[in-house]
């Protein structure tokens, strides 16, 4: 066993984490760890932009941007917070542009802005209260967004010298009294397990689409995040809200991004009609994701769909209309991947699509500079950060909007690197408790010694397929009840996993039985709280309770894993600026 | 349908060189990607199965392997794109050191990335605003900036076989990512590491690095406008 020490380790090198590597300060020792190489990290795969009221396209300002991510929200996000972003984005953005980051322009040759779901101003900019249309806040590099601003910040990471431990599995928190004093991780090419001592960790893990059968998200997207705090007795914070993203390639789930739609893009059922119009008269099919999606299942539902070749339903994605230099410009990803993956040719026919597992509202909680949070009272826990979409700040609250995940990894990533430069300035190592690795170990031993009859590829299909069809997009009490008695004997089968592979070298096998833990933990937290909530907002909607209730609800879940059945607590949300309204486009 | 994975497995554990063994495989329809069949052989058959993949659509550079011969994807090459009537070869990327079966040695491969400065140098101060750059200016970027470090190229490139020490397509085309940008300020800084014999002009335009790109990169031409840059600095 090797044992490391640095004042600081980041785990994770998508967004998130190499924004926060920028802010250490050169005399202190900081180092990356990533289960992938840096520029495979899931960052990679966004495709629409990242939201800011730079204004160059139309007039905009942070106010309106605060005010869209409230109410799409749906006035969970709590407005301290989401104040700081919308108001920092335009710096932030900037920044990335300063760093290097290649941005599609306006003829000005400013950075190019288009329109997004959620995103709007009001229609008389001297009358806050007039209705609101779409405005063009989303900056855009075509559609690889993520994938150019991935590739700017390593650039960076690279000029700095930072220090990476690339393919190395973190596996468990080291916490010394309340204190967090480093990681313990799995070497992939060795197997090894290191013991980093540290004075201060940051989790960057990025989400869990995984759970899902149908995502959008990349098979690294297993939560081992959320199970590190999890296991180690801390919180995880409104797990109920997973987000549907509404347009997935049918079957595979692969995003076409909202921005085919921001581009002019429209969905149709089966008889050709543009639905959205009657779910959202005012934004259409520009509305938030959540809204999207239901309507895509109510469709369906209601026998609108169309029926695919297997069976199963999706509805159409139109952009044939849109003239061939929009969809060759500033579509070419996407339009790509319905030509590669389901042979269709989106400029003479339309999309199949269906709803996919996308983003994790929910998270580690933290505070707005990333200090990660145990309690209601919002105690911190020295030494323990996180950012990113494995982090719960929390500024997407119910239902997050397109562009705001990519702004918050920039956003809080730097604030938290910033937090922790204070912090190891003025702190010693806390101590590393001898034990540290054991949990590790002893998981490691028996899961390579184990005889079980249970594999991981068939276990891990089964909790994928039974979250989609008890904790998915419509959810009632029935369902969920049963998920959670699902839940148990899952967890029970998992102690009898054996694995074939009982090598050293590059043991995938290891690694996929780890993670498969990770997403039990992470499907656990998101059952039980959305079976605890019992209301419908945002994301979460339960048809058994469909209105939303803010005189019992309008509150923060905590989740902490227990033996019996995990424990509920409950936590305030910040409202400054916007009182609670309906939410209606 | 059936189909046929005839896949070189290599465990350095257990093998003193590399094997092939055959994996009868369903495979629903002709869309199906070769990473699925991948991932039917190992999480039904054989655990041991050993490859890297991280967001199955061709946007991460993690599954870059040899299928049929050709470098590929495994998430980007669909059933239907090969012929799967016999069959269908799944080997490592050739010329990179073997981990274990479908895993590769990249350490030579990040090391000349890096090598070029892979990032932006600007000297003046940052004004208040974005720095501004035509469109037209921009666009010119945005081809080379699609590569997601796959290797596919560079290992497919006999200039790359024949000499250990050529940079490499991908390598060169992240120089003219940045020499090409109208905000850079490293100009002979980062011209001079390309400027060598195991430089870019070590490429004889043979083309197969643009063949094997998965995100159907002109490589070639991105090379040769940096010749171009490099002959005009010589004038
Ligand atoms: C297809 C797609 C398109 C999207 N488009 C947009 C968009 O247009 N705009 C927008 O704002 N958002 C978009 N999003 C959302 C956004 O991209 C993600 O939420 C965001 O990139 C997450 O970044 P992150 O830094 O938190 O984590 P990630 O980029 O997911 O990185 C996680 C990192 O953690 C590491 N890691 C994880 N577990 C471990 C472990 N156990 N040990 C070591 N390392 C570990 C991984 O290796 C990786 O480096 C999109 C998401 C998807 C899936
Ligand atoms: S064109 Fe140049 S880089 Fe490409 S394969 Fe040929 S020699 Fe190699
Ligand atoms: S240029 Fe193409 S083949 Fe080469 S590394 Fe980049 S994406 Fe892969
Ligand atoms: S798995 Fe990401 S490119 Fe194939």
């Amino acid at each position: 066993m090797t044992k490391h020490q640095y004042d600081v380790l980041i785990i994770g090198a998508g967004g998130a984490g190499l924004r926060a590597a920028l802010e250490i300060p050169e005399g202190f020792s900081c180092a990356v760890l990533s289960k992938v190489f840096p520029t495979r990290s899931h960052t990679g795969a966004a495709q629409g932009g990242i939201g800011a009221a730079l204004g160059n396209e139309e007039e905009d300002s942070w106010e309106w941007h605060m005010f869209d991510t409230v109410k799409g929200s749906d006035y969970l996000g709590d407005q301290d917070a989401i104040e700081i972003m919308t108001k920092d984005a335009i710096r932030a953005i900037i920044e990335l542009e300063h760093m290097g980051m290649p941005f599609s322009r306006t003829p000005e040759g400013k950075i190019a802005q288009r329109r997004f779901g959620g995103h709007t101003k009001p229609e008389n900019p001297s009358d806050p209260d007039s209705k609101r249309i779409a405005v063009k806040r989303s900056c855009y590099s075509a559609d690889r967004t993520g994938h150019v601003m991935l590739h700017t910040l390593y650039e960076n990471c690279i000029k700095q010298k930072v220090h990476f431990f690339s393919e190395y599995f973190v596996t468990d928190l080291i916490m010394s009294g309340d204190a967090c004093a480093g990681v313990v991780a799995m070497d992939i090419a060795t197997s090894e397990v290191h013991v980093f001592h540290a004075k201060a960790v940051m989790l960057a893990t990025g989400g869990y689409g995984r759970v899902y059968r149908i995502t959008s998200n990349a098979h690294v997207g297993t939560g081992d995040g959320f199970a590190a705090v999890y296991n180690n007795g801390l919180p995880l914070q409104d797990m109920e809200f997973v987000q549907f993203h509404p347009t997935g390639l049918w079957k595979l789930g692969i995003l076409i991004s909202e921005a085919a739609r921001g581009e002019g893009g429209i969905l149709l059922n089966n008889t050709g009609e543009r639905f959205m119009e009657r779910y959202a008269p005012t934004v259409k099919d520009l509305a938030p994701r959540d809204m999207v999606s239901r309507a895509i299942l109510t469709e369906i539902r209601e026998g609108r769909g169309i029926k695919g070749s297997d069976g199963t339903y999706y509805v159409n994605l139109d952009v044939s209309h849109l003239p061939k230099e929009i969809i060759d410009d500033k579509l070419p990803e996407i339009t790509g991947f319905a030509r590669t993956y389901l042979g269709v040719e989106p400029t003479k026919e339309p999309i199949p699509v269906q709803p996919t597992a996308h983003y994790a509202m929910g998270g580690i909680p933290t505070t707005p500079d990333a200090e990660v949070t145990k309690d209601k009272k919002k105690t911190i826990v020295p030494g323990l950060y996180a950012a990113g979409e494995a982090a719960c700040v929390s500024v997407h609250g119910g239902n997050r909007l397109g562009t705001n995940s990519l702004l918050d990894l920039i956003v809080f990533g730097r604030r938290g690197g910033k937090a922790i430069a204070r912090f190891i300035g003025e702190t010693d190592f806390a101590p590393l408790p001898t034990d540290a690795a054991d949990r590790t170990l002893s998981k490691i031993d028996r899961i390579r010694n184990s005889k079980g009859k249970e594999k991981p590829g068939a276990l891990r299909l089964e909790l994928q397929e039974k979250m989609m069809e008890k904790v998915g997009i419509f959810r009632n009490e029935k369902e969920l009840t049963e998920m959670t008695v699902e839940m148990k004997s899952l967890r029970e089968r998992y102690q009898n996993i054996s694995i074939d592979d009982k090598g050293v070298v590059f043991n995938t096998d290891l690694m996929e039985a780890l993670e498969l833990g990770n997403l039990i933990d992470t499907a656990e937290a998101i059952t039980h709280s959305a079976l605890a909530r019992q209301e419908s907002r945002g994301a979460h909607s339960r048809e058994d309770y469909p209105a939303r209730d803010d005189k019992k609800w309008l509150k923060h879940t905590l989740i902490y894993k227990a033996d019996a059945a995990p424990k509920l607590d409950y936590k305030p949300v910040s409202i400054t600026r916007f009182q609670p309204k309906e939410r209606k486009y | 349908m059936k189909v046929i994975l005839r896949i070189q497995r290599y465990n350095p554990e257990k093998d003193t060189e590399p094997y092939y063994q055959e994996f009868t495989l369903e495979a629903g329809d002709d869309k199906v990607r070769i990473l699925d069949l991948l991932h039917e052989a190992k999480w039904k058959y054989d655990g041991t199965l050993t490859f890297r993949r991280s967001c199955a659509h061709g946007v991460c550079g993690s599954d870059g392997i040899r299928i049929n011969g050709r470098n590929r994807l495994a998430c980007s090459t669909l059933l239907r794109d090969v012929n799967y009537r016999k069959p269908i070869v799944i080997e490592p990327l050739p010329s990179t050191a073997i981990i274990k079966d479908l895993v590769v040695d990249m350490s030579d491969f990040y090391k000349k990335y890096e090598a070029v400065k892979p990032y932006l140098v600007n000297n003046s101060p940052p004004p208040e605003h974005e720095r501004l750059q035509s469109n037209e200016d921009a666009e010119k970027l945005f081809e080379s900036a699609k590569c997601i470090l796959c290797a596919c190229c560079t290992t497919s490139c006999p200039s790359s076989w024949s000499d250990q020490n050529y940079i490499g397509p991908a390598a060169l085309l992240k120089a003219y990512r940045f020499a090409f940008d109208t905000r850079d300020d490293a100009g002979d800084e980062r011209l001079d590491v390309v400027d060598t014999p195991d430089g870019a002009w070590r490429c004889h335009t043979i083309f197969n690095c643009v063949e094997a790109c998965p995100k159907e990169i002109n490589i070639t031409w991105h090379i040769s406008q940096l010749k171009k840059r490099l002959a005009q600095r010589e004038m």
